[in-house]
């Protein structure tokens, strides 16, 4: 399956660049993740557990279970902006780096000095 | 705008002062002086997915033109060819029809299916991009033992695919008999015919385009029934609820639903209730079980999943993902207004008269918008809408065989049966062709022997496979070093077993006891309630004799189904399992399944170490976090 190629990908995750990058990237793809499934949760169970909240009209007739609902969205489409926004500032750019000098024919060669 | 509101406001007048009559239109789908209208619209759906499928045909050369449109598929067109692949008429229909029969716990449905987005975005899409290359079995089979690897992932994709596909089919089937009047069987056999053609001469090139052309429309469609359902209250969401809440119908339906209890609530507590959770999702344990697996199955669909190989790299399928959770979470807050507006103008009792789930009430709703049955554009919207529904059918089936075809052909024939020896890359299209057209033989045949299946049945069965087995490999092999060949194939094993295995002695089968029980109950009653109508009839008052009459009618089809089923189950006790009552409550089984997946890739490397799995890490790890030298799907 493996593409032919000469990368040393030992080399590359030793790197102190790579590392950061991937500490960085763990820490917010995770943290982001599980803040995004606490709060879907929270809709099933406020629905099944604390339905007189949710029963609280707000706006007119709209109730609070009715707009929490609709936050759910908010924070979805917010989640995934806020991670694009990120990975495309900072982690494609530390990404990029590290490829161009792992995937060049020179890039091993310093590795290996380097080493 | 302003000119169809005003004749949709005597439109509506209209169907009020003729209420007593609208049960029987409901019945007759479309009239038969307008069917040469419905046939007309879907000839000119089709046409337009024919020529796409027709272009795209002279593009596909390849494997990988065959299975991914050769990489060259941007962001935003797979982000829409998502949607596409996953709005299914299970979720455009059945969800606007819950909103409609149920009010707020069909709207969390939709919750449900945008959140399992944020899933695939933060842990799935990336690396799938950078490991894949056609098949889920791929990113299995990249540091574990290929042969094992792909055999089981295989087994799963097959599994996930067959009872989703089955799904697609009996809803497409049903559909398309209810609205043209076409039988059940002739009615899949068109699906599949339709949809092996855009597959096997278009591959995933006309797929994603027929995917995106479909995701289109439907999204226009919605937008023009939701334009014009809006419209009156000058778009104010307080204003149409209050509206909703205030129907007489929507009130009758929750005095329905709740039973005994009604009794002591007024009018206004009544309309207010279908604006708060409970009415269909009564077990909690159940709702969070479920919600488990829509988060998570959504993760581990094969037809999903497959996108991803279609984009160039990591940052595309990033950006298919904000496109599809966009498209995906707007169209899902318009089912608020379809399910909603369907209960308020169609009214719930008329929606579940033309089928019980509820999966008429948007093309109803299209057609009461449009100026009711007997009026051209009325019929013309209910076409567009059923058009649009038969194209949702036919794209979706079309994404699931092509990811079934793909395993059949790719994993098991390439990589396992011919495993070490080359295959030209004719030979491979060759044997992605055929694939294609066993898989979709075996599709037409499924979908016909599955008639009269509950279709959402099978799509929970499908999430919960898709959750227990395929979510926890593919995430482990990706995010923990120490997963190997013996994890993926007992978490593939245990989840699938576990999943399966616990639907079937679910409450999800039918048990002729209580089945019987139930309607020995209804015959019982019977008596009573039919005096108490007669005495009602009797009453001279032209209100109470009309709800009278509503009551008689209703009383008679109950009395009808309890001795049909009496007859049906007459000779049976215990349900298909050999079980009188379910052995396992919950209706989804992901609670308990999904962990025992995870258990399973866990104990399942730990147990089996793996020396090569271990080094090639390194490898695994770099590369989905750099994309460095992504597979030669690019590379032409």
């Amino acid at each position: 399956m493996a593409v032919p190629e000469a990368v040393d990908w030992d080399a590359l995750i030793r790197d102190p660049r790579f590392q950061s990058l991937h500490r960085r990237k763990s820490v917010f793809l995770w943290g982001l993740m599980a803040l995004s499934i606490a709060y879907y949760f929270l809709l099933p169970i406020g629905a099944a557990y604390f339905q007189d909240l949710f029963k609280i009209r707000v706006w007119g007739v709209i109730n609070v279970g009715l707009l929490f609902a609709l936050s759910q969205f908010v924070v979805a489409w917010v989640i995934a902006l806020v991670y694009s926004r990120k990975a495309s500032r900072d982690f494609d750019v530390m990404a990029a780096e590290l490829s161009a000098e792992f995937g060049s024919p020179g890039a091993q060669a310093r590795a290996g000095v380097e080493r | 705008m302003k000119a169809t509101s005003k004749k949709w406001s005597a439109a509506a007048l209209l169907a009020v002062a003729t209420l007593g009559t609208r049960a029987a239109f409901a019945q007759t789908e479309i009239g038969a002086e307008y069917r040469w209208l419905t046939f007309l619209v879907f000839a000119v759906v089709i046409a337009i997915t024919m020529f796409v499928t027709y272009v795209a045909a002279k593009r596909v050369r390849s494997a990988s033109d065959f299975y991914t449109a050769g990489g060259g598929v941007s962001g935003f067109q797979n982000g829409w060819a998502i949607a596409g692949d996953y709005l299914s008429a299970a979720s455009f229909l059945g969800i606007a029809g819950l909103i409609s029969l149920y009010g707020y716990d069909g709207f969390m449905y939709s919750v449900g299916f945008l959140v399992a987005y944020i899933t695939v975005l933060l842990l799935i899409a990336e690396p799938c991009r950078n490991i894949g290359r056609y098949t889920l079995s791929d990113i299995l089979a990249y540091r574990n033992d290929p042969r094992k690897t792909r055999i089981v992932g295989a087994l799963s994709v097959f599994t996930v695919s067959t009872f989703y596909l089955t799904a697609q089919m009996v809803g497409g089937g049903v559909l398309v008999k209810t609205l043209l009047g076409i039988n059940y069987e002739t009615s899949v056999a068109c699906v599949g015919v339709l949809m092996l053609s855009y597959v096997l001469f278009g591959g995933m090139v006309a797929t994603t385009w027929v995917q995106i052309i479909k995701a289109v429309l439907l999204v226009s469609a919605s937008l023009v029934i939701v334009a014009l359902v809006w419209t009156p209250y000058g778009f104010s969401l307080p204003a149409f609820l209050q509206d909703v809440v205030s129907d007489p119908r929507v009130q009758a339906r929750v005095a329905v639903l709740l039973g005994d209890p009604a009794k002591s609530m007024s009018a206004a507590e009544l309309g207010q209730r279908f604006l708060e959770p409970g009415l269909y999702l009564k077990a909690p344990i159940d709702q969070i079980s479920l919600g488990l697996a829509l988060v998570f199955g959504t993760a581990g669909l094969p037809h999903i999943l497959m996108r991803f190989f279609t984009v160039r790299s990591a940052l595309q399928a990033r950006r298919s993902v904000v496109w599809a959770m966009v498209i995906i979470g707007g169209f899902y807050l318009l089912t608020l207004f379809l399910g909603f507006g369907a209960a308020k103008l169609v009214g719930p009792a008329d929606i579940a008269a033309v089928d019980a789930g509820g999966n008429m009430a948007a093309p109803l709703l299209a057609q009461f918008i449009g100026g009711g049955p007997n009026a051209f554009f009325g019929n013309f919207m209910l076409a567009f809408v059923s058009a649009v529904a038969f194209a949702t059918i036919v794209a979706v089936v079309a994404g699931l065989v092509l990811a079934s075809a793909s395993a059949l052909a790719h994993d098991l024939y390439v990589g396992v049966w011919r495993a070490g020896k080359t295959v030209t890359p004719q030979g491979q299209v060759k044997a992605a062709r055929v694939a294609t057209i066993i898989v979709g033989a075996m599709a037409i045949g499924i979908g016909i022997a599955a008639k009269g299946q509950n279709a959402a049945v099978l799509v929970g069965l499908a999430f919960a496979v898709a959750a227990s087995a395929n979510f926890p490999c593919v995430l482990l092999t990706l995010h923990w070093k120490r997963c190997n060949t013996g994890g993926i194939v007992a978490g593939m094993l245990i989840g699938t077993i576990a999943a399966v295995g616990l639907t079937l002695i679910s409450p999800n089968l039918t048990y002729p006891k209580a089945v019987k029980a139930a309607a020995h109950k209804v015959l019982d009653a019977a008596p009573a309630k039919r005096a108490a109508a007669s005495e009602a009839l009797a009453s001279g008052d032209a209100a109470t004799v009309g709800k009278a009459k509503k009551d008689l009618a209703t009383l008679d089809k109950a009395v009808a189904k309890a001795n049909a089923d009496l007859a049906k189950w007459a000779n049976d006790e215990t349900s298909f399992m050999g079980l009188e009552k379910p052995l396992f409550e919950l209706k989804n089984p992901g609670l308990i399944s999904i962990p025992l997946g995870f258990l399973g890739v866990i104990f399942g490397s730990l147990l089996m170490r793996d020396r090569r799995a271990e080094e090639m890490w390194n490898e695994v790890y770099a590369r989905q976090n750099t994309s460095l030298v992504v597979s030669k799907s690019v590379a032409h």
